[in-house]
This record gives C-alpha cells, sequence and structure tokens, in this order.
C-alpha cells in the first residue's frame, strides 16, 4: 500500500468542497447552488471523459 | 454596469495584506469589504455570466466549472495564508455592495460563531481506493477452461477474491476513519468519487475530511502515513491543508 500525495489539486476533490461544503447562503439573486446536481456534473464529466479518451470503455 | 458581486468568504479583519493583484473568477481583482467588524471577500462579476440562468448553465459545462472552482480556490488559499476564512459555496453571488452588507448583517451572529469554531484549524482530506490485481480481475480470460463447470469455478474464484478485496477494504477504510476520527476535532464523509470525474485508478471506497488544528496537522500527516505497511492493493490519498470547507457548513453537528 501507498500514501500518495498529490500536488495539484484535483477538480474532483474541489468539487467536494465547493459544491458540496462551504456555508450556503442564498444570495439576492435566487441562487440555489446547495440544489446543483452533482449527479448531473458527474454525467457531464463521463461524457466528456468518453469523448476525449477515444477507445470507450464499452467500445470493444 | 458595474456588474454582480461575488462573495468567497466571510472572515475577521485581517492582520497581515492580502496578497497584491488577487484575481478572482472572472478576471477581476479580490478584495475587501468590511462590515461591522467582519469581512466579505468579494470581487466583480458579469452579470452575463452570474445571474442566476447563465450561471445555471455555466455549472454543467466542465470547462467553466473548473476555472471557476480554481480561481475561487486560488482567493480561498491566499485568505488563508493570512487568517482562517470561512469559505462559502461556489456561486454565491449579490447584487451589489449592499446586498453583501445585509446578508452580512443576518448572518453575523452565525458567522462569528462559525470562525469561532474554525480558528487556527485546516482540513486534511484522506482518500482510499482498492484496486484489484490484475491477475485477479475478472476481466482476466483464464486458462482455458476445460468444461463449463470449470469455467463456472474460475469466475467463482473471481469473483470472490475480488469481494474479499472489497471487504478488506472497507474494513480498513472504517479502521482508518475512525483513528484519524479520534485524532480529529471533527470529520466529514463525502461520497465516494466518481472515477470517470477523478481519474483515479480503483475504487474510492472512502472520501472524508477531518478538521485539524494546524499545529496538530504534522503529526495527522504522520498518522495517515503510518498506514502505508497494512493492505496491498489499497492505495490512501491524502490532500491537504485546505480551508475548512466541509465543516463550514452547519453549527458542527458532529459527522
Amino acid at each position: 500500500m501507498t500514501v500518495v500525495e498529490r500536488r495539484e489539486i484535483a477538480l474532483v476533490d474541489l468539487l467536494d468542497r465547493l459544491l458540496a461544503g462551504g456555508v450556503v447562503i442564498k444570495g439576492d439573486i435566487t441562487l440555489r447552488i446547495a440544489d446543483v446536481d452533482l449527479v448531473r456534473i458527474d454525467l457531464n464529466a463521463l461524457i466528456s471523459s468518453v469523448n476525449e479518451q477515444v477507445p470507450s470503455p464499452w467500445g470493444d | 454596469m458595474t456588474g454582480l458581486r461575488y462573495v468567497y468568504a466571510v472572515c475577521h479583519p485581517l492582520g497581515a495584506p492580502l496578497q497584491a493583484q488577487l484575481t478572482g473568477v472572472a478576471g477581476a481583482p479580490a478584495k475587501l469589504l468590511n462590515h461591522h467588524g467582519l469581512i466579505a471577500v468579494v470581487s466583480h462579476v458579469p452579470e452575463g455570466d452570474f445571474a442566476e440562468e447563465a450561471l445555471h448553465a455555466h455549472l454543467e459545462d466542465l470547462d467553466w466549472l473548473t476555472d471557476t472552482a480554481r480561481a475561487h480556490q486560488g482567493v480561498i488559499d491566499a485568505l488563508t495564508v493570512v487568517t482562517t476564512p470561512l469559505p462559502l459555496r461556489l456561486g454565491t453571488v449579490f447584487r451589489d455592495d449592499s446586498g453583501v452588507r445585509v446578508m452580512m448583517e443576518e448572518r453575523e451572529a452565525d458567522f462569528r460563531r462559525t470562525l469561532d469554531r474554525l480558528a487556527g484549524r485546516v482540513e486534511w482530506g484522506v482518500k482510499v481506493y482498492a484496486e484489484a490485481e490484475p491477475e485477479k480481475a475478472a476481466a482476466r480470460p483464464a486458462a482455458k477452461a476445460a468444461s463449463g463447470r470449470d469455467y463456472l469455478m474460475q469466475r467463482r474464484q473471481q469473483a470472490r477474491a475480488t469481494d474479499d478485496l472489497w471487504q478488506k477494504a472497507e474494513e480498513f477504510a472504517s479502521r482508518l476513519h475512525d483513528t484519524l476520527s479520534a485524532f480529529a476535532e471533527d470529520a466529514r464523509l463525502h461520497a465516494p468519487q466518481n472515477p470517470a470525474l477523478s481519474g483515479a485508478s480503483g475504487r474510492n471506497v472512502l472520501n472524508a475530511a477531518y478538521l485539524v488544528p494546524r499545529e496538530g496537522s504534522e503529526e495527522f500527516v504522520e498518522l495517515v502515513d503510518r498506514t502505508k505497511d497494512d493492505v496491498p492493493g489499497l492505495r490512501v490519498e491524502l490532500t491537504g491543508p485546505w480551508a475548512a470547507y466541509s465543516f463550514a457548513g452547519d453549527t458542527g453537528a458532529g459527522a
């Protein structure tokens, strides 16, 4: 087993904190970031990662 | 005309100046808005990108989200050097400075309480991944099965090896979480990460955050480091120190 300390901050780690953590304040612009659907972001990421790495996981 | 106000964090007045030329999410400089002895860190953002509808559309654009999240984090990072900021969730936007002031007034007691609770603390992220060894992974076609029965047996063995690993991983993760939680002041469990988004190999079986006093950080890192020798096929990843994002949300009802 290895313990890895990553130097560059991974986007996922950032999103775990910025979209699921932090103080939730309803701005006077009626934003409801609390409701941002992380599943949907995951899905978009999945789609874009499949597009980037051409052989798709279920392709062959 | 002057755009909207994006708020990054609330903090006590800074003892040291903020790094010069600190740029916020839309390229405008971050500045300090003082209200009744508390500071909101804000920057101007264009209405075209940050009004409600536009923002919602942007949040589904991974490139935009990446840039915005990194810029937000950049401001929080710079603040962390000089104070313990109370970070706000991504995309907290107000019409103008007076909107921010009204909010500061309404939440003042809350902010002060949370700032006290987090003062001098940082957050560490710890993740555990379990990686099925390639030779045991189900994907590998086993040595030619002589019969349907052999084939089924091989499949069963592979499945069992994988189950064993997951079970070991779960046990390891919960033991590690117990150890780290006992050391930390508070802990939060995040949902396991999607490998498509993280690009990490293996299954994420623990994704946790721990609130640790700054001066206890070294010891905490050593504690994580000491898990090295335990179970083959498992990988532990440490991130941080972060501003206490995962502990800013509620008033400390422990996880």
